[in-house]
């Protein structure tokens, strides 16, 4: 136990050495940030800064489970339309069934959970590749969640769950950025310093070499796919919160942002290296992005170009600097 | 001594990155019809020099003459056309495509716009005509046996008209009658004036094909012997730069006691069939046959990694069947694979943490981790084991002997009472062979019960007690020490 809270100590102090691997997209965010500060004059402000950390709430949650599942050499496509599921189960169960939203939201939440465990079993019992399972899993759920209103949207959730997303607290953290904030926390430490987070690096360095170390990896693997739909559910109560209300089209290509967020932040799509410190300034670099542009008057058009070519960036210069 | 001027030669070529020198002044002749072995431990500098002269290495100084001629490719294509072909020791084939497109790839004949099918297809019989194999042309390389490829791999560099070919360890994957094919081959290359530049870690090979030996040592030519008929402990002597006292150490004397046994084994895709022999604590018990004879199945199956249809594993009596490595792992049997890069480790993460994979459980308190606490485990193991690299250096960076040691090291922190290796030395510079047999000794010393299987020969009957042989898949004998040499081995093995 005193170990355990050691480490945790520990944690503290070498969270810089734990972007290892992501210093590249550290100095990026610095740059870019630099540069908004010079180019705008609303960027530097306690208040715009507020407004980045709430715009990036939803991508954020959502990243941390793909940054798991990249790291094993997987990958989720589904975890935009699992989102809308969830969001869709919460707002019927709620709204429509009069379930409180104490038991609604769990409810919720394991309905996303599930959507994961079957592409986990998919891959790891019958060997689909992880693109297909969770591509038929992306065009699945999407289909349930427009089937539970016939693709109506649902209002009517009590007022304190849209303050979850204004109010701030202490003048500084709305819930849901709190939410974000934990999320990430929990997902540094654990994958760096959980026995079970360890692991995923070995799994997806070489999946056999992993096995024949002794390591689950079917369940590692089935695991990460439910942790990642389960954030993706995660992702969808705080979008419900944030738009008070819910809708099946909600979270269409939310899977590409949140893959592009783990790219940028350096973690690797073939799997093994990367991690979470990464990604968290992967969700940054985009969420800063995106409101510069705005501060900028820059056109949504360009916006989405700009994106892509800031991923191209990040790639090739992480590729660059590992080949030298 | 040969009738003929040489074919290439090569004088004073050095090779240096930045202030690293690898080549120190080589001077070289290949005449034509001759086969020169190139000898040296991992990092003596054949590759680089079998890479300068087929041109994807450029050297620092010296100059090549080939054919009379100076002679300085620019890359790879320019050696190709001059008529110097290399073929890997990975093969670079295609496998969608076929026989005949493989051989052509990259400059199909052409006529009027289109390839040529016809003439591509004739040329490319001939070729494999001309090395005695009979396959079809328009068959897909996919399914062929590897040395198949490594023939068809020939052919291409043939249908260039080459007249020089440098072969990398090209009997690394074969087994003893592809090897015998190659070799017929190579008697026929021979006897139409192709000059060949032979490398391979197997000496007893080289004794049979080779005309001349140069042995290279730190990147300097440090001997050379005028026939391949010398004995493989002057080679290996040469090789290391010392006289090896001793290959193999003296084996202790296992107890009565029976740690492993196992009875009726059988997999379910026939790759063995009905095995039983027993391990006793302290023994080392070797495990030989040819390629394909289902040892790695085997010991792949005994330590979980492979499915077993029927028959059991007993260990101090009691079953422990494994069904996955987790399972085997807990009682207590391990495996060292036979594909370190593959199965071993993982060679892009550090040693500290491919040590870290399999000792996790140890390493965590109630599940808390620290990269310092995994640091500080690896640095012991490494320390006990006499691995040469720091806890924080990738896998990858190290020599196959000292990855080797840290697959070994990984294990050995838990105890096991079983250690399966499988090929321990494949790909292993002679010199560090023998660190690898002392940690096998030194297990064995300890009490643990250790399975050796190995291609080679030598080996184990070098480290071995006993020795099972295995002939397709079935038990053909087990062979006691005293009556284990090669004759009474392949006696068995080619039941």
């Amino acid at each position: 136990m005193r170990a355990a809270v050691q480490d945790k100590q520990g944690a503290a102090v070498r969270l810089l050495p734990s972007l290892k691997g992501a210093t590249g997209p550290l100095i990026g965010l610095i740059v870019l940030c630099l540069f908004l500060t010079f180019a705008t004059d609303k960027f530097l402000s306690v208040r715009n800064f507020l407004n980045v950390l709430d715009q990036i709430t939803v991508l954020g949650v959502m990243a941390v489970g793909m940054t798991f599942v990249i790291l094993i050499g997987g990958i989720d496509l589904a975890v935009g339309s699992v989102m809308a599921l969830a969001m869709m189960v919460l707002g019927y169960l709620h709204v429509v069934a009069g379930v409180p939203m104490w038991l609604a939201i769990p409810l919720a939440l394991a309905a996303a959970s599930l959507n994961g465990l079957i592409a986990g079993l998919l891959i790891t019992r019958f060997n689909v590749p992880a693109f297909i399972a969770t591509l038929a899993m992306m065009s699945i759920t999407r289909g349930l969640a427009n089937m539970v209103t016939d693709g109506q949207q649902i209002i009517g959730f009590p007022a304190w769950f849209n303050m979850m997303a204004i109010v701030r607290f202490g003048g500084f953290l709305t819930l849901t950025v709190a939410v974000m904030i934990v999320v990430f926390i929990v997902g540094l430490l654990y994958q760096r310093y959980r026995h079970g987070g360890r692991v995923l690096y070995a799994v997806g360095g070489n999946a056999e070499v992993a096995r024949l170390a002794g390591i689950d990896v079917q369940r590692a693997t089935v695991l990460v796919y439910v942790v990642c739909s389960f954030l993706a559910g995660l992702s969808g109560m705080v979008l419900a919160a944030r738009l008070d209300s819910v809708q099946p089209s909600s979270g269409v290509s939310y899977e590409l942002d949140a893959i592009a967020a783990v790219v940028i932040g350096g973690t690797s799509l073939s799997g093994g290296t990367g991690g979470i410190g990464g990604t968290i300034i992967g969700v940054l670099i985009i969420g800063v992005l995106r409101n510069g542009l705005n501060l900028l008057s820059v056109s949504p058009f360009m916006q989405q170009v700009i994106i892509g070519a800031v991923i191209v960036l990040a790639v090739t210069a992480e590729t660059y600097r590992k080949r030298k | 001594m040969t009738p003929h001027s040489p074919i290439l030669s090569l004088r004073r070529i050095r090779k240096s990155y930045g202030p690293i020198k690898v080549l120190h002044g080589i001077d070289l002749d290949i005449h034509p019809g001759e086969v020169v072995a190139l000898l040296g431990e991992n990092g003596a500098g054949k590759s680089t020099l079998s890479n300068i002269i087929s041109g994807t290495v450029q050297p620092s100084a010296g100059e090549m003459t080939w054919l009379g001629r100076a002679y300085a490719p620019a890359d790879p294509r320019a050696a190709m056309e001059e008529g110097i072909g290399m073929i890997h020791q990975e093969l670079k084939l295609l496998p969608k495509l076929s026989i005949a497109e493989n051989v052509f790839v990259g400059r199909y004949p052409m006529k009027a716009g289109r390839i040529d099918r016809k003439t591509m297809e004739d040329r490319a019989r001939s070729g494999l005509h001309r090395l005695g194999l009979d396959i079809s042309p328009d068959r897909l390389v996919d399914g062929l046996s590897t040395g198949k490829q490594q023939l068809i791999e020939i052919a291409k560099a043939l249908t260039l008209n080459a007249r020089l070919l440098i072969l990398d360890e090209p009997t690394a994957a074969l087994g003893a009658e592809e090897t015998q094919l190659l070799f017929r081959q190579i008697e026929r290359l021979k006897s139409e004036g192709v000059g060949i530049i032979y490398i391979s870690h197997r000496l007893e090979e080289i004794r049979k094909i080779a005309d001349r030996i140069v042995v290279m040592r730190d990147g300097a030519k440090v001997q050379e012997f005028e026939s391949g008929d010398v004995p493989i402990r002057t080679i290996v002597e040469a090789m290391v730069g010392r006289s090896l006292e001793r290959m193999f150490p003296t084996l202790p004397a296992p107890t009565d006691q029976v740690t492993l046994e196992v009875r009726n084994l059988s997999s379910p895709s026939n790759a063995f069939r009905d095995i039983s022999f027993s391990v006793r604590r302290g023994e080392v018990f070797g495990i030989a046959g040819l390629m394909g004879a289902g040892r790695t199945e085997l010991v792949r199956a005994i330590s979980g990694a492979d499915p077993i249809s029927s028959g059991e594993v007993l260990l101090h009596g009691r079953p422990v069947t494994p069904r996955s490595p987790i399972d085997a792992i807990r009682n207590g049997i391990v495996l060292v694979p036979e594909d370190r890069k593959l199965q071993g480790v993982v060679l892009d993460h550090s040693i500290a943490e491919n040590i870290g994979y399999a000792n996790l459980g140890e390493i965590s308190r109630s599940g808390w981790v620290s990269s310092r606490r995994i640091r500080q485990f690896a640095e012991e193991c490494i320390k006990t084991f006499g691995v040469k690299g720091r806890g924080g250096q990738n896998a990858g960076e190290l020599s196959g002997g000292n990855q080797q040691k840290v697959v070994l090291a990984k294990w050995l922190a838990r105890k096991p009472q079983v250690v399966v290796l499988d090929e321990p030395t494949r790909g292993i510079d002679v010199g560090a062979r023998s660190s690898i047999y002392d940690l096998i000794i030194d297990l064995a010393r300890e009490g643990v019960a250790v399975i050796v299987v190995s291609s080679d020969l030598e080996e184990v009957l070098g480290v071995s007690s006993r020795i099972l042989v295995m002939a397709q898949g079935k038990q053909a004998g087990i062979l006691n020490r005293e009556d284990a040499n090669d004759v009474s081995v392949m006696e068995l093995a080619t039941i």
